[in-house]
């Protein structure tokens, strides 16, 4: 934070129970009325304040086209909180809320509502005393960016006043391409500096993500084997078992590839194969992450070791799924993939012929995120064929979502007379114990923009090199054929299980 | 589900504890540590209900010792523990094992305790009423990395805390303290805000709580300035107040629910700070097991060193504007004893000074504290405690 927080003779690092709160601030989202604003970030913001994260006259401002009060937005608020908070609705909490909580109304070219943002700082920084500094959280559509960032910029918003800070959230999609995602970049940092810039990948907020490097780099008896003479190969997915849902103008073009492997997948993975970093700072994180990101190599015959597929109509979990094709909205020859598998090598003295197998898909079994670490067989076994027969690979899987957690696979003993050895599991349930109080993946990543801690937040080049490795894969989709068709409700197409096979290899069912 | 043990062992009861996850089919115990709750029969339900729920955050095996009083000779010399094993739903996340102990045993009660701690995991012990004055000399304190007493329940709050500071060992930890967390973190957050040297604090809450008290001393250690109480008839906490070289910081809260937090030059804003339930108490003291060493700095500064509460005149509302003179030791109070202490305090602050505020002050809110406290908000307060800030440091000089 500021100066002022190193004097400050109540602060002392040996007490750990005073939790980091934020300075005085607040918050702005443009596009307040869309779903990710009501179910994720208004309750976000709402539970971050019940836990008393938030300063004491935190300011929140929604801008959107609709003609709200002050009044009718604090009713919407209100209503989102009720509904979708994880924490118990506290009335004080409410009121400490919804005395900072104004609207504005107004379209994205409306230089008026913008003259009218920038008095409602004003007030907000004389009536709760939040110092000028703001966040924009741009809760909107690519495609509007430009538009707002260059009112930002025109209506001096971007400009934090002195000793102020402004900063600016964006989700993504972070472009579509290696160059739309530059030319992105360059409208944002025209207006914001890289370090005002945070960029949301929810995925990074998660707490089994933030996990994954407790895990590795806070114990022993990982890290020595996390490696290729340990390492078989790593299976990385996401599947979710809904479809497109409403989200077919933005879907069909997109497809599953752009829409997770570029953000998620790749900063899973990265996180996963990355080296140990010398702090943990965003600086030195970041620089980690690009390392191998950098070091990844496509696979040499493209329309072998990649995959994509569009789900067919099918059961899925008992009910009756239409195609991708015949969704509402969905051009019936779009070639858009709803499945998408591809195969990644790490050209590093630590994972070299190690492959990272990278999978998502709509329409797949179940919801499930998991970084299965599958570990070599033992080199030599000195029991017998019969006796092993049912051991497969040990793995590590670090279970993203839902029921966080971690589980160790391994072989044992089968009770009896004769030798014979079976997988089993050791399972810690990070999620099932821990989730009721452990925040939502919104309020950390929240919390950590009005605190200016950018560790979770992928930046520009990390966005760069994504597009970088997924942009030939999406260009040879482009030019070679069309998506393998699999039913809903299976685990993607039969083409998926044929990479794998040929590499003697098989997915995990998660 | 249940299983009732009668006149039983700790090996019997582990048996039990194996037998009952068998049975309901829970795989691994992802059991992060062992709470050891000692107390009494009447409160031990709602102790349990308050660790049961905390485990939804810390998955633990709980262990409640209930020591049953015998009533006669015979009783005191058989002896015999039952136990009734809970797992499963019944026992929030994790598994939870009520001992009563009668008899004999009472005074071994680490005995059946010691087998049937989780192996490797931390253990804490909880005494919701009736703490030994040396936890961790006491043979179930001393099985535990972590102690937690609640001054609180004791019959004489104050004189306990100074017990406490004397068998402090680390590890030590008072429910008074965790209740006061949110003050301090909302008063450090308060601190960051302004550039601003603290000259002198008052803390203010109701009689017999060491919350007060702790909160005072946390202050006068980490400020090294003088601190004030004073009573109030609360609930718990209701103000503190800290003078520094730019005006007051006052944080007020007197429904123990939203409080108001006044910087000088700066809006007055609204806070919560509502008081929590044992069950977020104890929660957040299992979050970490080390040792809290800003609990034991607070606690060893000593009750003493506060010099004595202040209970306010009941006929003026005078503590916002007079008791803050802080600093000055003797000559806070009455503008009587003001003049007692010495020439320079009764011409700086006592006397007309004094009397004049009290009597702006009844004008402005009639009301009495809380529209005292949103008088606060209009500007003319604001002057007026700006311009008395002058006259109260000179008063220490």
């Amino acid at each position: 934070m500021t100066a002022v927080h190193g004097a400050n003779p109540l602060r002392d690092a040996a007490d750990r129970r005073l939790p980091r709160i934020a300075g005085p601030s607040g918050l702005v989202i443009f596009g307040v009325t869309g779903d990710l604003s009501r179910k994720k970030l208004m309750p976000a913001v709402y539970d971050l304040a019940n836990r008393g994260l938030l300063p004491p006259g935190f300011a929140l401002i929604g801008f959107a086209r609709r003609e709200w009060q002050d009044e009718d937005f604090a009713q919407e608020v209100h209503d989102a909180v009720k509904q979708h908070a994880r924490t118990p609705f506290r009335e004080e909490v409410w009121q400490q809320l919804i005395q900072g909580m104004r609207f504005v109304q107004g379209n994205f070219d409306d230089d008026d509502a913008f003259e009218q943002l920038k008095d409602t700082i004003q007030e907000l920084d004389e009536a709760q005393g939040t110092g000028g500094n703001f966040a924009f959280y741009l809760s909107v559509p690519p495609k509007f960016f430009p538009q707002v960032v260059q009112q930002l910029k025109k209506h001096e918003l971007a400009d934090a006043p002195e000793g102020a800070w402004r900063r600016a959230v964006i989700e993504k999609p972070f472009g579509h391409d290696l160059k739309s995602a530059k030319e992105l970049n360059a409208i944002v940092h025209e207006v914001f500096a890289p370090d005002q810039v945070f960029r949301i990948d929810h995925y990074l907020g998660k707490e089994t993500v933030q996990n994954i490097l407790a895990l590795r780099f806070a114990n022993q008896m990982f890290e020595p084997i996390w490696n290729r003479s340990y390492v078989d190969h790593v299976q990385i997915t996401m599947a979710e078992d809904i479809g497109i849902g409403g989200r077919a103008g933005y879907y069909d073009g997109i497809g599953a590839a752009r829409d997770v492997i570029q953000n998620h997948l790749l900063q899973l993975m990265a996180l996963t194969a990355m080296e140990e970093p010398a702090s943990f700072d965003a600086d030195a994180l970041v620089a980690e992450k690009a390392k191998v990101l950098g070091a990844v190599r496509l696979p040499k015959d493209l329309s072998k070791d990649t995959v994509r597929g569009q789900y067919s109509a099918g059961w899925q979990g008992g009910e009756k799924a239409v195609g991708y094709l015949q969704e509402e909205g969905i051009d019936p020859k779009s070639k858009t993939d709803t499945y998408a598998a591809i195969k990644l090598g790490v050209d590093n003295r630590r994972w070299a012929g190690v492959p990272f197998y990278l999978r998502t898909g709509k329409r797949l079994g179940r919801r499930v995120t998991e970084i299965a670490v599958v570990f070599q067989r033992a080199p030599h076994s000195p029991f017998d064929h019969t006796a092993t027969e049912e051991l497969g690979q040990n793995a590590i899987v670090i279970r993203v979502q839902p029921d966080e957690g971690i589980t160790v696979r391994f072989g044992s003993k089968v009770p009896g007379t004769s030798m014979e050895i079976r997988d089993v599991s050791m399972d810690f349930a990070y999620g099932e114990s821990f989730t009721e109080s452990s925040p939502e993946a919104y309020e950390r990543l929240i919390l950590d923009v009005l605190l200016g801690d950018a560790n979770l937040f992928p930046r520009t080049e990390e966005v760069e090199l994504s597009w970088n490795i997924l942009d030939p894969i999406e260009q040879h989709w482009d030019e070679n054929g069309t998506p393998a068709q699999y039913q809903a409700g299976t685990w993607g197409p039969v083409e998926a299980d044929e990479m794998l096979a040929r590499d003697g290899r098989s997915w995990r069912r998660p | 589900m249940k299983i009732d043990l009668t006149d039983t062992t700790a090996s019997k009861i582990n048996k039990a504890l194996v037998q009952g996850r068998r049975a309901i089919g829970s795989p691994a115990v992802g059991m992060v540590l062992t709470l050891v709750i000692v107390t009494d029969e009447e409160n031990a339900y709602d102790a349990l209900r308050a660790a049961s729920e905390a485990s939804r955050e810390h998955p633990s095996r709980t262990l409640v010792v209930i020591k049953r009083v015998s009533r006669s000779p015979r009783d005191r010399t058989s002896s015999r523990l039952d136990a009734e094993v809970r797992v499963g739903a019944d026992a929030g996340t994790g598994e939870t094992v009520i001992l009563r102990l009668y008899g004999e045993v009472l005074n071994h009660a680490q005995s059946v305790v010691l087998p049937l701690l989780l192996p490797d995991a931390p253990v804490v012990a909880w005494w919701p009423v009736n703490a030994p004055l040396d936890p961790a000399k006491d043979p179930l304190g001393a099985l535990a990395q972590r102690r937690v007493t609640d001054t609180y329940a004791a019959e004489q709050p104050i004189h306990e805390l100074t017990a406490r500071a004397e068998a402090y060992s680390p590890g030590d930890t008072d429910l008074s303290w965790t209740r006061i967390t949110p003050w301090r973190s909302m008063l450090a957050a308060a601190l960051d805000q302004v550039a601003c040297e603290v000259t002198g604090a008052q803390v203010e809450g109701e009689e017999f709580n060491p919350s007060v008290e702790l909160l005072a001393m946390w202050l006068a250690e980490r400020l090294g300035v003088p601190v004030k109480r004073t009573l109030s008839p609360g609930p718990g906490l209701t103000g503190v107040r800290m003078e520094t070289n730019c005006g007051p910081i006052v944080l007020d809260r007197a429904d123990g629910s939203l409080a108001t937090l006044s910087i000088q030059g700066q809006p007055n804003r609204a806070v919560a700070l509502k008081r929590r339930e044992t069950p977020e108490l104890i929660a957040e003291e299992l979050r970490r097991l080390d040792p809290d060493d800003t609990y034991a700095a607070a606690l060893r500064f000593g009750v003493d060193r506060l010099g004595e509460p202040v209970v306010p005149e009941p006929s003026v509302d005078a503590r916002d504007e007079e008791s803050p003179g802080s600093g000055s030791g003797p000559s806070r109070g009455s503008a009587a004893e003001g003049g007692a202490s010495g020439e320079d305090d009764a011409s700086g602050k006592g006397g007309a000074p004094g009397g004049g505020d009290a009597s702006a002050k009844g004008d402005a809110s009639g009301k009495g504290d809380a529209s005292g406290k949103d008088g606060g908000n209009t500007s003319g307060t604001a002057k007026k405690a700006a311009a008395k800030a002058p006259a109260k440091k000179a008063a220490p000089k």
